[in-house]
């Protein structure tokens, strides 16, 4: 089971590692970790946590193309959410209230994706279409088109803070993987999820709820995104309907792809999945740091994907098999 | 009636209820002038949108589009202002580019089998990144043969203008239609959005047809660009963004089934109009705020959603009902 999932996660931390020895040699002070005001500084660190929300979206796309689906509405979640939370704080509500109504929104936008794609049967692209397009305009509702400002410290920590010297969005994206981690895999929810996406018709035949798994998929997929709408928005200490999120579900569409699982739904793996994210983001670090032009930054991320997919591509496994050496003779 | 006819009528449909509505409200919406400016306003959207017919047609996706455009612009812009180039000479190269881009992007979906949604979005990465590389500042246009075009225009009665770049799109859906309706391409690309492995069984020539879907995408895209790029005399690398999303949704609205093989040209003429026209009302209320024009494109698209699904689950019910009665 071990060496197994070793295996599985080698060609990402492969190309992490990669990746980092790369921007260590043009960079040479990258793995230079400072404490400073009681919170660890440093390249690593950075990646680590600016990465934060493409990782938490990551967590809940995993599952949701596990199934079969896509959801392309987590950036407009995290735009509604993140509004929603500076509202909550304009409007003096504590912390915890402000956070639960926060959360509680995006598991409302996780509901209303899961029943049109599972109670309404409508492909999962053009279902969840609908709340990204509309779901900024409803942000725009909330914050009457301004950026919503706040100074509420509790909620700028979620954001900026730190507990025993790492930032909070680290903690929180670890925790949220852990967790989501421990829950699938340690039950058969696992198992129940590859089935729908393998072949929804015969997991219902067999007896899967699949219609309440694939609602409380997207419910996953709406509180990651809720958490990261927060954590953007605790970041700039204001919510910005325009811009919080936007085109992140591309990136964490992306980290999942390059996590090895498919968008043809079946075998996921969250921990790949957060690996991919960080790839992701050291490649945005990386670019930055070795002096690069931004300019390349999108055409050197357009590269890279197209690298990895060419490695990943059905049509490369079938003429590998033809290469390599017979394992075992019939 | 013809159970496929019925999305398109409804599209139409809803068209003249809501024009009727907004001239109830102002009647001077009922007049060329608005009607010559919906046309001009949208005329890059249509253009593009003609190619993702196609594509979506084909059971695909093409999310390069915003960036193509936004490519052309800032390579038209570019090449104007470093070399002493006509703009006609620079337009024949910019197509010639995002039809191979285009073509490449099909090759790769078809041979690599990945699917369109991933390589498009490389696509996207790409277009938008030499964009950036070529200007990250807007650059302006100015030639002789730019003023030419901008103003070269036909005064219909009641003093209304069709412009160069309406009449460009007007042109470009009928081409569309009659290639989506009057050539075996056309045919072609309704049988593979009908699925794959029965078009190849029919003799549909799968790669060839895949890699001419996303050339015609690629190529109707930088024309969207050279248009936007009369549309507004600049080339900026950050302009057009997310306009894949608008084309989508007008493709939608207009009829089209997203899982393929379904849906008409004409359609997303009407799909466009109506975003155009939601966007004219807004700016001629002037107290609603542009964030409805969102929240009303999205309630449309769920309206359009579920009217689909609902004609799609009648005819099958029909179908079964004939099978065992």
């Amino acid at each position: 089971m071990n060496a197994r999932f070793l295996r599985r996660i080698a060609p990402q931390i492969a190309t992490l590692a990669a990746v980092v020895a790369l921007i260590a040699f043009v960079f040479p002070g990258f793995f230079d970790i400072s404490l400073a005001n009681g919170r660890l500084y440093g390249s690593p660190i950075d990646i680590l946590n600016r990465g934060a929300p493409v990782a938490l979206l990551a967590i809940g796309m995993t599952l949701v193309i596990a199934t079969g689906g896509i959801d392309l509405s987590v950036g407009a979640v995290m735009a509604i959410c993140g509004a929603v939370a500076a509202w909550c704080v304009r409007q003096d509500y504590g912390l915890v209230s402000t956070l639960a109504v926060s959360l509680s929104a995006g598991l409302a936008c996780g509901v209303w994706n899961g029943f049109l794609v599972a109670v309404l049967r409508i492909q999962p692209i053009v279902a969840t279409l609908i709340l990204m397009v509309a779901g900024r305009g409803i942000a725009q509702l909330i914050t009457e088109g301004a950026i919503l400002t706040f100074n509420h410290e509790g909620l700028i920590f979620m954001g900026s803070g730190a507990v025993f010297a790492i930032p909070t969005p680290v903690l929180l994206w670890l925790a949220m993987g852990a967790l989501v981690t421990l829950i699938v895999r340690r039950s058969a929810l696992g198992l129940l999820i590859e089935a729908i996406g393998v072949n929804q018709r015969a997991s219902m035949l067999s007896g899967v709820n699949a219609r309440v798994l694939i609602v409380a998929v997207y419910m996953t997929s709406g509180l990651c995104a809720a958490l990261a709408g927060i954590i953007a928005a605790a970041d700039i200490r204001g919510a910005d309907a325009n811009n919080a999120g936007l085109w992140l579900e591309l990136d964490a569409i992306l980290a999942v792809v390059i996590g090895g699982t498919s968008l043809l739904g079946g075998r996921f793996s969250i921990v790949a999945s957060l690996i991919g994210a960080m790839i992701i983001q050291a490649v945005n670090t990386g670019i930055l740091l070795s002096g690069f032009p931004p300019e390349f930054n999108l055409v050197i991320k357009a590269g890279i994907i197209l690298v990895i997919l060419v490695l990943q591509s059905p049509a490369l496994r079938v003429a590998t098999t033809f290469i390599k050496p017979a394992r075992s003779l019939r | 009636m013809n159970a496929r006819l019925f999305p398109l009528a409804a599209t139409i449909a809803i068209f003249l209820v809501a024009y009727a509505i907004c001239y109830a409200q102002f009647p001077a919406m009922l007049s060329t002038r608005v009607v010559g400016n919906l046309l001009t306003d949208n005329a890059f959207l249509g253009i593009a949108a003609v190619g993702m017919t196609f594509v979506i047609l084909s059971g695909g996706i093409d999310l390069s589009i915003g960036s193509v455009i936004a490519f052309s612009g800032v390579f038209i812009a570019v090449l104007l202002r470093d070399t002493g180039l006509d703009p006609l000479p620079v337009f024949v190269m910019l197509l010639v580019i995002t039809t191979l881009f285009g073509a490449a992007m099909g090759a790769v979906i078809y041979f690599l089998e990945m699917p369109p949604f991933i390589v498009t979005l490389a696509g996207m990465f790409l277009a938008r990144g030499m964009a950036y590389v070529l200007s990250i500042d807007s650059v302006p246009i100015a030639h002789e043969t730019y003023d030419a075009l901008q103003s070269l225009y036909w005064l219909m009665p009641g003093k209304g203008r069709l412009t160069f770049i309406g009449g460009l799109m007007l042109v470009v859906f009928l081409a569309g239609i009659l290639v989506a309706h009057r050539t075996r391409f056309g045919t072609n690309v309704y049988a593979l959005g009908g699925g794959v492995q029965t078009a190849r069984l029919m003799g549909v020539p799968v790669a060839r047809t895949t890699i001419l879907i996303y050339a015609l995408s690629g190529f109707l895209a930088g024309l969207s660009g050279i248009v936007f790029s009369l549309y507004t005399s600049a080339g900026y690398s950050l302009a057009t963004v997310g306009v894949e999303l608008d084309a989508i949704a007008a493709v939608v609205i207009g009829g089209t089934l997203l899982t393929g093989g379904s849906g008409f040209v004409a359609g997303t003429f009407f799909g466009v109009l109506i975003m155009g026209l939601i966007q004219t009302y807004v700016i001629f209320d002037g107290t609603l705020s542009s964030w409805w024009t969102k929240i009303a494109i999205g309630l449309l698209l769920l309206a359009f959603i579920v009217l689909q699904k609902g004609l799609v689950v009648l005819t099958e019910r029909r179908q079964s009902a004939a099978r065992t009665g």
